[in-house]
């Protein structure tokens, strides 16, 4: 039995009928259309796609006990073996932290377990967050292309950039399939997009995805990726203050006045990601800084 | 509580930030290209090829081979290949012996009839008919899931007519340096059996031919009496080094070395060699004979080059062995990508060898017999060139094929032992024309 659905979609009007493939992964709804009426085909990249996503969730997923993130979270400051698709993701994750000053790291994880959003009624004591404070900054990390060590008590979560990641891996499994024979498709896993137009000259129409925290509908998307963070469904109200649930690693607080949310658009999706990260992470600073930085963007106060 | 710079962001601002982003997602993004592709193939399905390959050469052999392969992985590391080879060989070999200026007669390595060569000719034999049958099993693992070292063991099981052959191969190779680096060393063992009909021919006897024999019975006593025992047997071992070096991102290195040692019977029972006068006239032909043992150093070296829309291939080999015969190969592919997943691939093969020490064209009656003769012409010297060019193309998403057109053409050298006059206006060394033809079908 396969873990996925397969079904031929009508086209709206201009494009023609695609492929619809649909599974579930990283805790989301994801689909795949293709625009190809092979159906052999697209038994066997569903089949890839599903595979390469659920290889992603089982090595970097922090809930999987037997994940390689799982080992190196629990190695207790002994050093862990890693490949080198784990060395680009540290060199990523270390690159846009020095890029943000620290704002982005993915060592913050653990303060999410001082800042209980589901049913909070204080705000932690200072002490236990210069505590946890002490257990955050990637800086702390020690890494090599082969190996990576974390001091006791740390923990790394790539929560911001895997999903995103898996996004850009399946579009490199469609491309070497997809290319010769223009044959356009769209990624949406959980939310995050990528579309790719091979210019054919008989459909050319963009794909219409519904966003969810965007009282905007719908997107309109041929080409290139599309990522969103937001905040609407984690936050609380304390003293005249809206907390959300994102927190800046290095107050130990949680950011204040953020965006409801923050849609990005880039050539590919981690990067489309990261945009929307670091531009929530900016507060009330997010529209100056997607401006500033010229990066194409839907965004929700 | 927030980090605000005047230009509401305090990153590293000299380049912008979205650029250097952008830098790191591609680095991100492109180093694990080949990560997702094998991942993508990896599929436990069951992938299928099969070939026809038809050989010719001009006035001798010709030969249709079927290949038939089958290859699974299993857990994307485990992978299992069966291959079955079915080869059909019929027509003329030659049979050591030098053209002459009259009509010779030779009886046929049975005993049972004889058959007679023109004059000019290079005596062929033309009862040389075979069909061979092979069997490839290999099965290749991670010794662990998280382990550097891939195993690899073979076997193959091969019968013909007169001929059958068992085989056993292990290899272990280790990656290094984030697989960049994979040293490997194997063994195989194999052990031959020869059962030819008419018995084995006792070498440096001369050749029963029924003309020079009043009645069929004292010429099949005659015969038998050149006979030894029904069937011979060659025991082989042989080792393999091997380095293969990723050294950029289109570049590829390889390196091996190998020993091979064979003994048993050697001598190839249906090649003779002519006996002549000093006119050079054949007076005689006896079986030939050659060492029992055999130790061959070979090594190898590969690059392979990815261009722009070209991959080429370049290899070299040098093999040395103590019956003296020394070669050198060079070889180059150059694989052209075309338009909907085609190729083009130009193939030339460049080969040079010396003769074996106990090679001779013939002997002059009156010489002493040496313990081993051979005028078999594939250890003599030589030069081949092969020229050959390559077609693939994509039927569908599934399915592909190939076709592949090559010319070979070998030509012996005299090793400069003319001893004899009278051979002049004889072709001694003929050369050796042939033509393959080859078609592949993955699905």
């Amino acid at each position: 039995m396969p873990d996925y659905t397969l079904e031929l979609k009508n086209g709206q009007k201009t494009s023609h009928p695609y492929y619809q493939i649909r599974f579930y992964a990283m805790a989301s709804p994801c689909e795949v259309l293709i625009k190809i009426q092979d159906e052999n085909l697209c038994k066997k990249l569903a089949k890839s796609i599903t595979d390469e996503v659920r290889r992603i969730e089982n090595k970097y997923s922090r809930f999987q006990p037997a994940s390689l993130l799982s080992k190196i979270n629990h190695s207790k400051s002994i050093s862990t073996d890693i490949d080198l698709e784990t060395f680009q993701l540290l060199n990523y994750s270390n690159e846009v932290y020095n890029l943000s000053d620290g704002l982005f790291d993915i060592t913050s994880g653990i303060l999410g377990k001082l800042w209980n959003f589901k049913n909070q009624s204080t705000v932690p004591n200072e002490d236990k967050i210069a505590d946890a404070l002490s257990f955050i900054g990637f800086n702390k990390i020690k890494y090599t292309e082969s190996s990576v060590s974390l001091p006791k008590g740390m923990q790394i979560d790539f929560g911001g950039i895997g999903k995103e990641y898996a996004v850009d891996q399946v579009a490199k499994i469609l491309d070497i399939h997809c290319i010769h024979k223009k044959i356009n498709f769209l990624i949406n896993l959980g939310g995050d997009l990528f579309a790719k137009d091979y210019k054919s000259e008989t459909d050319n129409s963009p794909w219409k995805v519904g966003l969810d925290d965007s009282k905007n509908g719908y997107i309109s998307l041929l080409n290139g990726a599309v990522a969103t963070s937001g905040t609407s469904q984690r936050s609380f109200f304390q003293n005249g203050k809206i907390y959300s649930h994102l927190l800046n690693p290095k107050t130990g607080w949680p950011i204040e006045n953020p965006p409801k949310s923050v849609t990005c658009f880039a050539e590919n999706c981690v990067l489309a990601g990261t945009y929307s990260s670091l531009a929530m992470l900016q507060g009330s600073n997010a529209e100056c800084f997607l401006k500033s930085e010229e990066i194409e963007h839907i965004l929700v106060m | 509580m927030q980090l605000i710079s005047k230009n509401c962001f305090s990153g590293n601002k000299s380049l912008s930030l979205k650029s250097k982003l952008a830098i790191a997602a591609t680095s991100l993004l492109g180093s694990t290209a080949t990560q997702t592709i094998a991942n993508e193939t990896s599929d436990d399905d069951w992938n299928f090829s099969a070939s026809v390959l038809a050989y010719s050469e001009t006035d001798r052999v010709s030969a249709v081979e079927v290949i038939a392969n089958a290859e699974i992985t299993i857990d994307d590391t485990g992978k299992l290949n069966i291959k079955f080879v079915l080869d059909s060989l019929t027509g003329a070999s030659a049979n050591g012996a030098i053209a002459q200026e009259s009509v010779q007669t030779f009886s046929r390595p049975s005993g049972n009839g004889q058959y007679d060569i023109a004059v000019g000719n290079t005596p062929l034999d033309d009862t040389f008919k075979d069909t061979r049958a092979q069997l490839n099993i290999s099965w290749s693992d991670l010794i662990n899931p998280e382990s550097d070292y891939t195993y690899t063991l073979g076997t193959n099981l091969s019968r013909e007519f007169d001929f059958r052959s068992i085989g056993l191969s292990a290899e272990l190779a280790r990656d290094f340096n984030q697989k960049n680096t994979t040293i490997s060393g194997g063994f195989s063992v194999a052990a031959e059996e020869y059962n030819p009909k008419g018995a084995i021919p006792i070498s440096l006897t001369s050749m029963a031919i029924r003309g020079n024999f009043a009645t069929e019975d004292e010429f099949n006593t005659a015969f038998e009496a050149t006979r030894s025992s029904s069937s011979k047997t060659i025991s082989s071992g042989e080792f393999l080094l091997g380095w293969t070096q990723i050294v950029n991102r289109t570049t590829l290195m390889q390196f091996n070395y190998g020993y091979a040692d064979k003994s048993g019977y050697l001598t190839d029972p249906f090649k003779i060699v002519s006996i002549i006068n000093s006119q050079g006239i054949a007076q005689d032909y006896i079986y030939e004979s050659r060492p029992e043992t055999r130790a061959q150093h070979s090594v190898f070296g590969l690059v392979k080059k990815h261009l722009d829309e070209s991959v080429i291939d370049f290899s070299y080999r040098y093999t040395t062995d103590d019956w003296e015969i020394d070669s050198h190969t060079f070889d180059l592919h150059w694989h052209i990508f075309a338009d909907g997943g085609s190729f083009w691939e130009p193939h030339i093969r460049l080969y040079q060898q010396s003769a074996a020490d106990f090679y001779s064209t013939y002997l002059v009656q009156g010489e002493a017999l040496p313990q081993f003769i051979s005028a078999d012409y594939r250890i003599g010297e030589m030069t081949s060139i092969t020229l050959g060019l390559k077609y693939g193309f994509e039927l569908n998403e599934d399915q592909r094929a190939e076709v592949r057109l090559e010319y070979y053409r070998q030509t012996p050298k005299s090793i400069g032992n003319e001893r004899v006059a009278g051979l002049e206006n004889l072709d001694l060394y003929p050369e050796l024309d042939a033509i393959y033809l080859q078609v592949n079908y993955y699905f």
